[in-house]
């Protein structure tokens, strides 16, 4: 065991010497394949931590939610409607829903008004998410004013503000009064933004939400599963940016290392003729140019998946951040709790390391089963 | 040069390699320090009936992209290109397809 460890050893500082002779080219492509190992881990961690967040967060969201639509867009709920749906059986409780989107030209942001519904805000107060806090720079019974779509000026006072720690979902929200929200909206009287349905049996929505389709045909269920499978599926490899920056950088790196696996430079093909000649066995060539492979392969795959975890987890994911913000102002500040798929490591790990040390073997097997004297007068 | 380069190398790979251990241990750590952080949002979200995330505030269809229409990007006209980049960054939500009577063939 010993000896095998101690030829192993000698192997190990071959390789390396080796490379160290073509130091420059052999650091470039370390750093190139650690940066797209890095690039890969970031979006896989990234994706699958803010799904699972997404998921946990909403898994309570309302079982059920009703839009109206009226020639394809959404609108409003009219009178009648809570009655109507009251009369299908199965529906457990039912509520109507005001919220509703406001466009702040101070600041060129997004706002979502909503009222809760279980009250607890109120009237000529407002409780805002901490994103709107930070970038309006409003603080406890500070006051604001918003211009309203009819051009009337509605003041508030900040009574509360959401919990920093809820900042993912709450970050732009502003809760206020019903009667505060009707005024400003303009909202008629008895209308609603939509319905949030809970239902007896959860085995029953579908059932329930295709009721509701069939007794209101203007009117559109969305079920909790579905809220949850939009997140599911955000960031998902398909998706177009991040396919088309990946996809270009795989192809790239796929050239650079085929080039370099692939294709031995004569002062490759000398160096064995010349181990063969002094006595170096086939297997022996070959443990050799295993050994760089997984040195160059696992080096990279290490160093990339640990920058990656501290980029994802300890540092917010800064790097993602003018992507993900878009042309948005207001950005939650959160930190993603890491939840790590097991899985997707297993894949990088294998797609990374594998392929680069299966394609350095495939010129090495011909060069080195050749006879030296061919191989270095070639 | 070093003539035992393995000697400077290994250690330094099985840093690397410690390095990849603690993560998992960081990450188990980091998880249960969130677990307030998640509950109070789980809270919030339950509380106000909440359905999407605030991650992209920029529009109305990318705020709340499971409410959003069918095709949210063309909601503002029918020929209307997708002009916000969360839109390259979300697939349009995936919605049930429930069957639906009519009282006449359409």
């Amino acid at each position: 065991m010993n000896i095998w460890i101690e030829q192993q050893r000698a192997l190990i500082d071959f390789t390396l010497a080796s490379l160290a002779r073509r130091k420059a080219r052999n650091l470039g492509l370390l750093a190139v394949y650690a940066l797209l190992v890095f690039v890969l881990a970031s979006v896989a961690l990234f994706s699958h931590a803010l799904r699972h967040e997404a998921t946990r967060i909403l898994a309570d969201a309302p079982e059920l939610i009703l839009q109206r639509m009226v020639a394809g867009r959404h609108d409003l709920i009219p009178p009648g409607y809570l009655e109507k749906i009251g009369r299908i059986r199965g529906v457990q409780k039912m509520e109507g829903r005001l919220w509703g989107y406001y466009y702040d030209p101070v600041i060129k942001a997004n706002y979502t008004f909503m009222v809760p519904t279980a009250g607890g805000v109120e009237r000529g107060t407002i409780v805002i998410g901490t994103a709107l806090e930070r970038v309006r720079g409003l603080a406890l019974e500070t006051g604001i004013s918003f211009r309203a779509y009819s051009g009337k000026l509605y003041s508030f006072v900040v009574a509360d503000i959401l919990p920093r720690d809820s900042e993912l979902v709450s970050a732009d929200l502003v809760l206020m009064h019903e009667d505060d929200f009707r005024a400003f909206f303009e909202f008629p009287a008895g209308h609603y933004t939509d319905i949030a349905l809970s239902v007896a049996n959860p085995q029953e929505v579908r059932n329930i939400a295709a009721k509701l389709a069939a007794a209101l045909p203007d009117s559109r269920p969305i079920l909790r599963e579905e809220m949850l499978r939009t997140y599911a599926s955000i960031f998902a490899w398909r998706e177009g940016i991040i396919l088309a920056i990946l996809s270009g950088a795989l192809l790239a790196f796929a050239i650079l290392a085929w080039d370099k696996a692939a294709g031995l430079s004569a002062e490759e093909k000398r160096e064995i003729g010349i181990l063969k000649a002094i006595g170096w066995e086939t297997g022996d060539v070959i443990r050799m140019k295993i050994w760089e492979g997984v040195l160059i392969s696992l080096s990279a795959f290490l160093i990339g998946y640990v920058a990656a975890y501290l980029h994802v987890f300890r540092a917010g994911g800064v790097l993602f951040e003018p992507v993900l913000k878009g042309w948005a102002v207001l950005y939650p500040r959160f930190q993603l709790t890491p939840e790590i798929d097991g899985l997707a490591v297993a894949t990088l790990f294998f797609f990374t390391v594998v392929p680069y040390t299966a394609a350095v073997l495939v010129p090495i097997w011909r060069a080195a089963t050749t006879d030296p004297d061919a191989v270095m007068r070639s | 040069m070093n003539h035992r380069p393995a000697r400077l190398v290994l250690p330094l790979l099985a840093v690397a390699l410690a390095g990849f251990a603690l993560s998992f241990v960081d990450a188990a750590l980091l998880r249960e320090h969130h677990a307030v952080r998640i509950d109070t949002s789980h809270a919030l979200a339950k509380r106000l009936g909440l359905t999407d995330i605030a991650l992209f505030t920029e529009a109305r269809y990318t705020r709340h992209p499971s409410q959003a229409d069918l095709h949210a990007p063309f909601q503002d006209h029918p020929l209307a290109l997708e002009h916000f980049p969360t839109g390259s960054l979300i697939a349009p939500p995936r919605h049930e397809y429930l069957d639906r009577t009519t009282a006449r063939a359409d």
